[in-house]
């Protein structure tokens, strides 16, 4: 099997930027809230075409495809849980145009996210059920034409296990981040540190993993600073959103400037990621930005947290629970206690 | 170690152990040791409602605060709340034969285009676990649904959630449809959803921004406390 686009890219490039928001942008172009976005795939399809091409013409080397809510679960919600197919397929052949037009080596990367229910034991998605969703709609993005698939926004350990093995089973290379929005966590207490050794427990790690949307461009390079102290050598991305959401006349703007994302940016890379994008918030105009810093500002050593903090804010908690900081464990006057 | 864990045997614990060793148990998440425990107290002559409030509701108490200050995270606490619910299943029809009080009721949904519903749930779960009635709509909740649903539950608060920057904005037209028909000030609202902010509540006209579950549960709390004030007042 000849190399995917991704890993030729990465073998040429010590960093490579992603795309901004999709969610923002297509609520921007006239999507109602209420709507899928996947539904656009064929009922806008020169509104999604817009969508794609506002990253690459602003520079950016990888884009995602409007599938993120494609599983069978998220699409039901629309009584459209049997046009999984057609929906991803028709996303990733919408960003094969794109991406083919550019002139350039820009990836289409298959966007899926998560499936939005609770998995097993504490929910009634079991993990066979999960892969199943996965597989599904893997498949279905390979067909339209994906270089690679992008698992974004995970929060529970296995429903990211399941996503590897959905991407196993449509025998794709893949991208996996999750969200870490909780103290530092993810909302199912996971690590940064606890990620980076989980990547490398899969029978198919990912060609990159990392970090998207959560709380702000600082928790999100404090998380990129924990890979890395976790020891990893795989290739780490980070996609934090432009700032906060602000509710002005009626719509939602990010406080993000495009002058701090391209702070985010160049301080991301000295953290260590190699892949940097944005998340919810992020426009072409940011992009820009980012692309022209990460281009004409030298590389520098790691940024300690009190820098972090300087340059793009302070944090949401403490600790992100890779340190002995954080609040410690209760202390129980009980003699049962579980494994 | 195992041998020992074995070994609690409960109907052997006097009433202080076997309460503590129950808060022990709802923040372990295990719902058979908790349905064993409620019996046990039940059969002892304890009534339902200290059952419920100095056994379950406390124990919830606890796994709240240690969800809020980042030390139990979704998965426990979601397990707590599953065992918490075994300890209901059986004092709810005890509860309503003896006319115990409620602390509130409430009505929580994922707003319209929004699928996501593990915070709204787990919200639903602590707001149960702390002694309220909660009705949930469930997700894709449209104006009407949240309006119709208050109205014949007699409810207290309405809870609203939404994860994405897409569907947030609904909540604005919930609460705009509520002052229009002149129904805003009959219910405490409460918001939450991981894109929103305490900023976003206020511009919506949210009594408050819920930034977990824990914090819903001391919010409704003081919002119902004064409402009752208001009420012994007037």
């Amino acid at each position: 099997m000849s190399q995917d686009a991704l890993t030729k890219l990465l073998s040429e490039r010590d960093w490579l930027m992603a795309d901004g928001a999709t969610g923002t942008t297509l609520f921007n172009m006239g999507l109602t809230s209420g709507d899928a976005p996947e539904m656009w795939n064929v009922d806008h399809p020169e509104r999604v075409r817009a969508l794609y091409k506002g990253p690459v013409d602003a520079g950016s080397d990888i884009f995602l495809t409007n599938s993120f809510g494609g599983t069978a679960s998220r699409l039901k919600l629309h009584d459209a849980q049997n046009r999984v197919g057609e929906l991803n397929r028709i996303a990733a052949e919408l960003g094969r145009e794109v991406a083919d037009a550019s002139g350039r080596t820009v990836v289409v990367a298959g966007s899926m996210g998560p499936t939005g229910e609770i998995m097993e034991p504490m929910g009634p998605l079991s993990f066979d059920g999960a892969v199943e969703m996965f597989h599904e709609q893997a498949d279905a993005l390979k067909a339209g034409g994906a270089d690679v698939l992008w698992v974004e926004t995970i929060s529970s350990p296995d429903e990211y296990k399941a996503a590897a093995r959905g991407a196993e089973l449509a025998d794709m290379p893949w991208c996996g981040t999750m969200s870490f929005d909780t103290a530092g966590r993810t909302m199912m207490g996971l690590t940064s540190a606890d990620l980076a050794k989980l990547v490398e427990n899969l029978p198919n790690p990912p060609i990159g993993f990392g970090a998207n949307c959560g709380v702000g461009a600082s928790d999100l390079l404090r998380t990129v600073l924990g890979f890395r102290q976790a020891g990893t050598e795989r290739t780490v991305i980070a996609k934090g959103n432009a700032g906060i959401p602000k509710f002005v006349h009626g719509h939602i703007h990010y406080d993000g400037t495009p002058d701090l994302m391209a702070d985010y940016a160049v301080m991301a890379r000295d953290c260590g990621a190699t892949i940097i994008g944005g998340c919810c918030g992020t426009t072409p105009e940011h992009l820009e930005r980012m692309r022209e810093a990460l281009e004409t500002r030298p590389r520098g050593d790691a940024p300690s947290l009190e820098a972090i903090a300087e340059a793009l804010g302070g944090f949401s908690s403490a600790s992100d629970g890779t340190d002995d900081k954080g609040p410690k464990p209760r202390e129980r006057t009980g003699r049962r206690r579980r494994g | 170690m195992a041998d020992e864990e074995d070994d609690i045997i409960l109907s052997e614990l006097d009433d202080e152990e076997l309460v503590a060793q129950m808060m022990d148990d709802l923040y372990d998440g295990l719902a058979d040791e908790i349905a064993e425990a409620t019996n046990i107290l039940l059969e002892r002559g304890w009534e339902p409602y200290d059952i419920l409030t100095k056994a379950l509701v406390a124990g919830m108490t606890i796994v709240g605060h240690d969800f809020r200050d980042g030390i139990l995270f979704v998965p426990e606490v979601l397990l707590a709340a599953n065992a918490m619910k075994a300890g209901m299943s059986i004092l709810k029809p005890l509860l309503a034969e003896t006319g115990a009080p409620t602390i509130g009721r409430m009505v929580i949904g994922t707003v319209k285009g929004d699928i996501h519903d593990i915070g709204k749930n787990l919200v639903s779960m602590m707001m149960e676990g702390a002694g309220f009635e909660v009705v949930d709509l469930g997700i894709n909740c449209e104006v009407d649904k949240y309006l119709n649903a208050l109205a014949a539950e007699n409810a207290d608060i309405l809870g609203m959630s939404a994860l994405l920057t897409t569907t947030m904005p609904y909540m604005k037209v919930v609460i705009d449809t509520m002052i229009d028909q002149g129904k805003r000030d009959d219910y405490i609202i409460l918001v939450g959803g991981a894109p929103l902010n305490e900023e976003f509540g206020k511009a919506i006209g949210a009594d408050a921004y819920c930034r977990d579950a824990a914090v819903a549960v001391e919010t409704a709390k003081t919002f119902m406390a004064r409402k009752h004030n208001r009420a012994s007042a007037g």
